[in-house]
């Protein structure tokens, strides 16, 4: 168990430091000081303001990562969780903006609007895939697209939209107080209060996941269809169920900055959560606690990477950084796993040899 | 006579498993050699040596008197080493001439296929070997006697001088035996050499000209089929005693556990593989189930555990409809499954071992309690799995695909029989694994048609059948042709039925 922890951590550090070592070697070839920018950058993301931020946008970051990894849990590669984000993030604006409740149920119907619209959207893959045999990745590159026009659409003042005055960009009529939630205040920054629902949710996919039926299930069914089918897993279905998830859970997306900033759905709502998502869901391991730290990862080094223009590098170095580490990543887990496999045999191939004298010098000698 | 080829100190290791190791081996010209040994005794990895698809550590090989290093296949046919694979490399959409030539194709000019060269060549080839084979049929028509005449067919035209077969037995029925026997006789008269893996001793001795005995990846004796017998073999492969199943005497009960009436099964391709076929299990009974691979008896199999819906008839178990009833409540009515392909359908290869001893099992206690997967008890049960059926491993947090092919087998069936169920669809139960586990699931198997439980047993093992069954069904063509009751049967009467002949 110990050295299942261990293999755990190796691998993203592993990552991470070739991915430094890459950027280091460019930033020389520029001519440019690499530690001192990397200092740089360290000193101006941890700034606790800076801080602030991070962990806001890791709140984003984290529930597309988690949305991914149940997803990867089934051998899905769930690519519409823009769309999916996106639907959700909207039809929850619309329902809060529309409705007057009091003010916790008022977030909850807004929260479960998001989950419903998001699971909905995504089910639209799941069912082409299990009864038409569709690629969901085909499937969700389309609905990614159809969701946008189908947004942009609606959100026209003659929809469900309203234009300001003075203002180009429709958007959702404010959510009214009783549908928002509150922040912390701390240092001059405001922390979104919706980090506790994803940490929340970071413990119920945890849990779901290695204590449950369902949960077992699922994973069995991503290991091998052939193998949960003749178990008693409705194979087909349990994929079904488990595209809705992943797109209710990435239709949390946008919940953070919709509830606790801005109260409204505009077309200014960045895209590409899909994308990242994957890439944090396969940088932290499908795992709740490692998914958290690439998250904040990854915002701590978007927050940062303007910095670096003050001293003439271009800040999209930050990106050939996260492609680095995504790549070494798959490269270092790779390696884990044969490695842990290797060990595994031998510990095999030496009990063997316990049980049978004959063969215990030929194993002794494959170590 | 000269030896065509000669190995010495052949030596492969994998992580933590020696394949081979020691292994000296010789084959004189125009003679059968055959290789025996039990499953991992290391027979094929010697084969795959030999044909250039693996590299040994250490080593010599020597063929036709010269010192040879053989890095690939292509290597082996230039020398003229020629395999036949267990499982043939045939492709059906094609014609015999096409696949014999497919990768050597003659040509005009470099780029045009000299299919007259080709089929004059074949002919030759066919007429000189003795082999009955039409170059111009298509392989989708050839039975699995006539598809080994093509692949043999196919090492020929390469100019091969030694042939290995891999098993070359093991798809067949005991006729086809006999007339791949003949060809292979007359191939060594014509000066070939035969390499012939086999487990079987009763063939090896009728066959083989010199017998090599392997076990646990080396050599250990030699012997021609004068000097021994398959007591003094068995044992030489076993190294100790054989184990005997103890059939006890038949006290099935009335009860009907499976009933199948009239069920028929049409496949998504449109070929019909089940045909108005019947077929009732009854309590403490063990029912074999005999027949040649590929004649329904995995769609039987899984209408059976409701994977698949019958397109006519009746499918009842312990009185579910299988058509109607979904997997998981058959399995919890108290249904053991051993899957025939353990690796894809009875095992989480990158699951660790307590995990798989859940699947299966995971929606009834005690392995679950109502949504949670009780892991503590699945910990517990799995150590009491490993101990009982002997499966070789350091833990149970050891991911499935460490362990070897006959301990997954045991874990699986160790698995099964927990929870005593009322019905076990025991598919190849003991396939691959060594005597010494084989003993302890027939001493399972027979202890649950003891406890009351009906057992469905599919093998291909015709002592297996023999040994445990109170009937023995037979199954052809996606239909039952015939119920044999073991005591009254010969091994040759029922290889007949299996055939489809009617006359059992």
């Amino acid at each position: 168990m110990k050295s299942k922890i261990f293999w755990g951590i190796v691998a993203p550090v592993a990552a991470i430091l070739n991915s430094l070592l890459f950027v280091y070697i460019i930033l020389k070839i520029r001519g440019v000081d690499p530690l001192s920018m990397f200092s740089l950058m360290i000193s101006y993301g941890f700034d606790p303001r800076n801080l602030v931020s991070e962990l806001n946008q890791t709140v984003a970051y984290y529930m597309a990562g988690v949305a991914a990894a149940i997803g990867f849990k089934m051998l899905l590669f769930n690519i519409g969780i823009d769309g999916q984000y996106r639907m959700g993030a909207f039809f929850g604006a619309v329902v809060g903006g529309a409705i007057a409740l009091p003010p916790v149920l008022h977030v909850l119907v807004i929260v479960i609007t998001a989950m419903i619209a998001g699971g909905l959207w995504a089910a639209i893959a799941g069912y082409l895939k299990v009864r038409r045999g569709v690629n969901e990745v085909i499937s969700n590159i389309m609905l990614n697209f159809i969701a946008a026009a189908i947004i942009s659409y609606l959100i026209t003042p003659s929809m469900l939209g309203t234009l300001p005055e003075g203002s180009q960009n429709a958007q959702t009529f404010p959510i009214p107080a009783s549908g928002q939630m509150p922040t912390i205040k701390a240092f001059d920054g405001e922390i979104y209060t919706f980090l506790f629902v994803a940490i929340f949710v970071g413990i119920a996919y945890w849990v779901m996941l290695n204590k449950t039926v369902f949960g077992f299930n699922l994973k069995a069914t991503g290991l091998s269809f052939r193998a949960a089918r003749a178990s008693g897993v409705n194979a087909p279905r349990m994929i079904f169920i488990t595209t809705v998830l992943s797109g209710a859970i990435a239709g949390l997306v946008g919940m953070g900055t919709l509830l606790s900033d801005t109260h409204n759905f505009s077309m200014a709502f960045p895209s590409g959560y899909a994308f990242t998502g994957l890439a944090l869901a396969l940088l932290g391991r499908n795992h709740p606690v490692g998914i958290f730290f690439a998250a904040f990862l990854w915002s701590f080094l978007e927050r940062s990477a303007p910095v670096l223009e003050f001293e003439g590098v271009p800040p999209e170095i930050v990106i050939v950084m996260q492609g680095t580490i995504v790549l070494s990543i798959v490269i270092a887990y790779e390696v884990v796993a044969r490695i842990n496999l290797r060990q595994q045999q031998r510990a095999v191939g030496s009990v063997n040899a316990e049980a049978q004298p004959a063969s215990a010098s030929g194993a002794k000698e494959g170590n | 006579m000269d030896n065509v080829l000669e190995v010495v100190g052949i030596e492969k290791k994998y992580p933590g498993v020696v394949a081979n190791r020691d292994v000296s081996l010789k084959v004189k010209a125009g003679s059968i050699h055959a290789i025996i040994g039990e499953n991992g005794a290391g027979k094929s990895t010697l084969m795959k040596i030999l044909y250039g698809l693996i590299r040994p550590d250490t080593g010599h090989i020597k063929a036709f008197g010269k010192d040879v290093s053989l890095k690939t296949p292509q290597d082996a046919i230039a020398l003229g080493i020629g395999m036949v694979h267990q499982h043939f490399k045939l492709a059906d959409n094609a014609t015999v001439l096409e696949n014999v030539i497919l990768g050597s194709e003659p040509t005009r000019m470099g780029f045009i296929i000299n299919f007259d060269q080709a089929r004059k060549k074949l002919i030759e080839i066919a007429e000189h070997y003795g082999l009955d084979i039409d170059p111009d049929e298509s392989l989708a028509n050839l039975g699995v006697g006539e598809r080994q005449r093509v692949e043999i067919a196919k090492v020929l035209f390469r100019g091969a001088k030694i042939l290995i077969l891999d098993e070359p037995t093991a798809v067949l029925v005991p006729q086809e035996v006999d007339e791949l026997f003949s060809n292979l006789r007359e191939l060594v008269k014509r000066g070939l050499t035969v390499l012939f893996i086999s487990h079987k001793l009763d063939e090896v001795l009728s066959i083989a000209d010199e017998i090599t005995i392997m076990r646990q990846g080396t050599t250990v004796a030699s012997r021609t089929p004068k000097s021994t017998n398959k007591v003094e073999l068995a044992e030489l492969m076993v190294g100790g005693e054989l184990p005997k199943p103890k059939a006890g005497a038949n006290k099935s009960t009335d009860e009907s556990l499976i009933s199948i009436k009239g069920a028929s099964y049409i496949r998504q391709d449109g070929r019909q593989v089940l045909n108005n076929l019947s077929l009732e299990l009854k309590g403490a009974e063990i029912l074999g189930l005999a027949g040649v691979e590929g004649n329904g008896q995995s769609e039987l199999i899984e209408l059976i555990m409701g994977l698949i819906k019958p397109s006519g008839g009746s499918v009842e178990i312990l009185g579910l409809d299988a058509a109607s009833t979904p997997t998981k409540d058959i399995r919890n009515a108290g249904v053991a499954y051993i899957p025939q392909d353990r690796q894809r359908d009875g095992l989480l290869m990158s699951a660790p071992l307590w995990e798989n001893r859940v699947l299966g099992h995971q929606f009834a206690s005690p392995m679950a309690t109502n949504i949670w997967v009780n892991k503590g008890e699945a910990i517990s049960d799995s150590k009491r799995v490993v101990t009982e059926f002997d499966v070789r491993t350091p833990g149970i947090n050891v991911l499935a695909s460490a362990l070897s092919g006959g301990n997954q087998q045991k874990f699986i069936v160790g698995r099964e029989l927990s929870g005593n169920p009322k019905v076990i669809v025991a598919a190849q139960p003991t396939r691959g694994v060594d005597v010494g586990a084989q003993a302890i699931i027939w001493d399972h198997l027979m202890k649950a048609r003891t406890a009351g439980a009906g057992i469905l047993l599919i093998s291909a093992d015709l002592d297996e059948l023999f040994s445990l069954s109170d009937r023995i069904a037979v199954i052809y063509n996606g239909v039952i042709v015939s119920t044999l009751d073991p005591n009254k049967t010969t091994p040759e009467q029922l290889g007949l039925a299996m055939t489809g002949a009617k006359s059992a």
